[in-house]
């Protein structure tokens, strides 16, 4: 509608399919399973808070016109009541902070619990733009494909500056950062298009570093991920865990974690998810970012028993390739490499 | 009639202004330097609204927005806020109030105020040079290894401007500890010099960390050694936490001394002593050392990990509470009160309401899973907006209003008094109240163009402004004019308690004939109602 004046390289456009509905709209449309929890929160907050200040603000009214200088009032000092209420006004409070305390607590651990078997999306953000790659090797820019009523875990990196993954709709956010995996997860219940918007000050075109979250029902999801290649979606090649074993020969991996090379090296056979014990005595459970961490660092963590000869992968390998990598190994998690090579060397 | 020897006209050289050692007139030289900075960042804003009218942002381009929003933040908070009441009011007040002939070190407050101009040059270069696009928060990488924009110079003017900050903490700290007049004990202090000191506090120990910030922030920059930055092994969030744990604490300089003017004015205005002395003095302190705990409140959708979020909640909650039982003191002061409805007092019911809603919708942020939901947006602009502007900046006016007879020793027209109150209540709330509906909608932060469903509320909120706006012209021109055209002060028009009206309007050099001996308790309204 209003095209004129448009100056921003990436006017926001109104689209009918976007759910903002009414003009005078006080909640954002709820899409995902935390947006009714998260308003249900919100809507009780308002409602304590709205009568916490109504009864504050008669109160001072009532209190300015009754006393007002020289009313004839009863203004006779009344004593011993002050310590009680001082009690009063400090511990009701404390206990009513409390209970909000713990409930949006809880409902925050949950966002911070993906469930299990919820199927990942990579997501890259660099400035001004998203990436998303799903696993079957599809790659979406500034639009992502879900399917409805299913968790979506996200694993989500930066290549440059802080971002910030946000959609109202889903009432979730997670900064993305740099050189770190960071998770999110949602599952969508309603289908829809959904603004996404970056939230951490990035650069100049921060505000335009938005995306469309596209949620389809499951059929026309498989259609989409079978054939669809939207407009501004591209086709990676191969599945990722085809690509990881790509960047895993390339780089040569192999030749000093197999299990039959001549250089001692840790077996990455069922890596993932594993407990690994450290040289100093720690030990950790391997997930994406120590994967990556010790691609890119490996003298930083230094497995119990081996040598900190390894070679530093930083600047050889991109954000996507990592990701595919990662994918490879944890693939690995349920079949050994060896086999996993002969396997895909003989469907090749 | 002016007294023929105030600290006004006992030597009026420029010299004797710029040699000073006087902690009126230096109060007065920050007076203008912060006002001066106010109206800078005042226009910015200005720029920022204008622009928001239209989704499209159409007035600047985005490079000239993030300039805009940055300068906006530096300048208000560094250049405005943190020094406002502090600097001006305290300066002035701390020692008439406590009867003591000026600060513990003079010379040392010349020099913080030197060193604030020092700064505020750097700032201010940087502005004309170009600006810097980093946010006020300066976050990693982006400002050590991405922007292009003048980072250093601008963070250098807030280094520089820190140790104002911190000697004047110092000066307030040990005057406050070792000038009191003969029977001045610490529990018949106004409340203005218990949150005075509990503000000091903050600013000696939260400042230097803020300092070494900036300082790793620029060796960073210049030299290319990872501290921050993942690229060259640093780590981004440690940029935060460091950050936040000074500038949380400095929400709490923004807003303590607010409450300790307004406590001032409530009880002169309703001539009563303050309900719960005791309660509201040690809130303050509680809030100084709870205040320290809760940066982390800043970062709950950072990355850091899902406990420290919990632990940082159950903190923001408890620091709430003494802001909380202050409120409800202010309140019941009321009651049974004799109630003047002059212009500081306006202001100062003004602050409690805004107060109110500021501190009310912070609890929504302190909330672990609605602050995922708000965090970034305008829900949180607004919220620390009716804090700082509708809370500190209410405040600062009416302070500057309730001590202008005795700064300037001129009064006021009441009426434009008044009317300036109100259209700024109205005004502000018409700016910032629809920005929570922005928010919770979920408009980001830090946007120069936005998705069209939002513009009836940035059209709502810039209209809002302009009333603002008016609202801070006009006491600027009202209180101008009274000093040429107001009539004398005697020395204690209001009728005020407390020692700063035991002596005569504006004060001598050394603000009291002979030391005063104090044998009541803050606040004796009790028999003048």
């Amino acid at each position: 509608m209003e095209k004129l004046g448009f100056r921003s390289i990436k006017p926001w456009k109104n689209s009918p399919m976007i759910s903002n509905s009414s003009l005078l709209a006080l909640l954002p449309t709820q899409a995902s399973t935390l947006a009714s929890d998260v308003d249900l929160i919100t809507i009780a907050l308002v409602l304590l808070c709205g009568a916490v200040t109504f009864g504050l603000m008669s109160a001072i009214a009532f209190f300015v016109v009754r006393y007002r200088e020289g009313s004839v009032v009863d203004r006779s000092p009344v004593r011993g009541v002050e310590l009680k209420l001082e009690i009063f006004w400090s511990t009701v409070p404390l206990l009513i902070f409390i209970c909000l305390f713990v409930w949006g607590a809880e409902r925050y651990l949950e966002m911070h619990s993906v469930p299990a078997g919820a199927s990942e999306i990579y997501v890259t953000a660099k400035q001004w733009m998203w990436k998303f790659q799903h696993a079957n090797g599809t790659q979406e820019l500034g639009e992502l494909h879900v399917p409805l009523g299913r968790p979506i875990k996200l694993v989500m990196i930066s290549q440059d500056v802080i971002h910030s993954f946000y959609v109202p709709a889903f009432r979730m956010k997670q900064d993305v950062l740099p050189d770190r995996y960071t998770y999110t997860w949602f599952q969508a219940t309603k289908p829809g298009k959904y603004r996404l918007f970056c939230t951490q000050f990035c650069g100049t075109e921060h505000a335009a570093m938005g995306g469309d979250i596209i949620v389809l029902p499951e059929a026309e999801f498989q259609q989409w991920a079978s054939i669809g290649v939207s407009q501004v979606s591209l086709r990676g090649s191969g599945d990722y865990v085809k690509q990881g074993q790509t960047v895993f020969e390339r780089h040569g991996c192999i030749s000093c974690h197999g299990s039959d090379s001549v250089v001692r090296a840790p077996s990455l056979n069922g890596l993932y998810g594993s407990r690994v014990f450290l040289d100093n005595g720690d030990s950790l459970v391997a997930d994406e970012n120590y994967i990556r961490e010790s691609v890119l660092e490996p003298e930083v963590k230094i497995v119990k028993g081996y040598e900190n000869i390894m070679p530093s992968f930083r600047g050889q390998i991109s954000e996507e390739e990592m990701v595919s990598l990662v994918e490879y190994l944890k693939y690995s998690k349920t079949m050994s490499i060896k086999s996993m090579e002969k396997e895909r060397g003989g469907r090749e | 009639m002016r007294s023929s020897h105030d600290y006004l006209n006992s030597d009026v050289t420029i010299r004797s202004w710029l040699c000073t050692r006087d902690h009126k007139r230096i109060a007065l030289l920050y007076l203008i330097s912060i006002t001066l900075f106010f109206f800078i960042g005042g226009a910015a804003a200005a720029i920022i609204r204008l622009n928001l009218m239209t989704p499209s942002g159409g007035l600047v381009s985005a490079e000239t927005y993030n300039r805009l929003f940055t300068m906006h933040g530096v300048i208000m908070v560094w250049f405005f806020l943190i020094p406002s009441i502090p600097t001006v009011l305290g300066n002035f007040l701390v020692p008439l109030m406590i009867g003591a002939k000026d600060l513990a070190f003079p010379r040392l407050n010349l020099l913080s105020w030197y060193i604030y101009i020092l700064g505020g040059s750097f700032t201010f270069a940087a502005i004309v040079a170009g600006g810097v696009d980093t946010g006020w928060t300066f976050y990693t990488p982006y400002s050590t290894a991405f922007s292009s924009s003048f980072v250093l110079l601008t963070a250098a003017g807030v280094f520089i401007t820190g140790f104002s900050s911190i000697l004047t903490g110092l000066n307030f700290i040990v005057t406050i500890h070792r000038m009191r007049a003969p029977g001045l004990t610490w529990f018949r202090l106004p409340i203005f010099i218990w949150s005075m000191w509990a503000t000091s506090v903050i600013m000696v120990l939260a400042t230097p960390v803020l300092a070494i910030t900036l300082l790793l922030m620029a060796v960073e920059r210049v030299f290319k050694v990872g501290i921050f930055d993942p690229a060259l092994g640093g780590d981004p969030l440690l940029f935060q936490h460091l950050f936040w744990f000074y500038s949380h604490p400095a929400v709490y300089i923004m807003i303590l001394p607010g409450m300790g003017v307004v406590s001032e004015i409530i009880c002169c205005f309703a001539r009563k002593r303050i309900f719960g002395y005791a309660f509201v003095a040690l809130s303050s302190v509680a809030i100084a050392v709870i205040g320290f705990f809760v940066w982390g409140h800043h970062m709950f959708v950072s990355g850091q990990s899902a406990y420290a979020g919990v632990v940082f909640s159950f903190l923001s909650f408890l620091v709430s509470v003494p802001s909380a039982i202050k409120v409800f003191n202010w309140t019941a002061t009321l009651y049974k009160g004799n109630i003047q409805l002059r212009t500081p007092m306006v202001y100062a019911l003004g602050f409690i309401g805004l107060f109110t809603v500021g501190g009310l919708t912070g609890l929504f942020l302190a909330v672990l899973a609605v602050d995922v939901h708000v965090h970034d947006t305008y829900f949180v602009i607004a919220h620390f907006h009716f804090i700082m502007v509708g809370g500190m900046v209410s405040a600062y006016l009416g302070g500057i209003h309730f001590w202008w007879p005795k700064i300037t020793g001129k009064i006021y027209p009441e009426k434009w008094g008044i009317a300036a109150a109100l259209l700024l209540f109205f005004g502000f709330n018409l700016t910032f109240f629809p920005q929570f509906i922005l928010g919770y909608l979920g408009m980001p932060r830090r946007y120069h163009s936005y998705p069209p469903e939002f513009q009836i509320y940035h059209v709502m909120s810039t209209l809002g402004s302009s009333i603002l706006g008016l609202g801070y012209l006009l006491p600027f021109s009202y209180l101008l004019w009274s000093l040429r055209f107001g009539k004398d002060a005697g020395p204690n028009d209001w009728n005020a308690s407390g020692l700063e009206w035991k002596t005569s309007s504006p004060p001598p050099p050394h603000n009291f004939e002979s030391t005063p001996l104090v044998t009541q308790e803050a606040y004796d309204y009790g028999k003048s109602s």
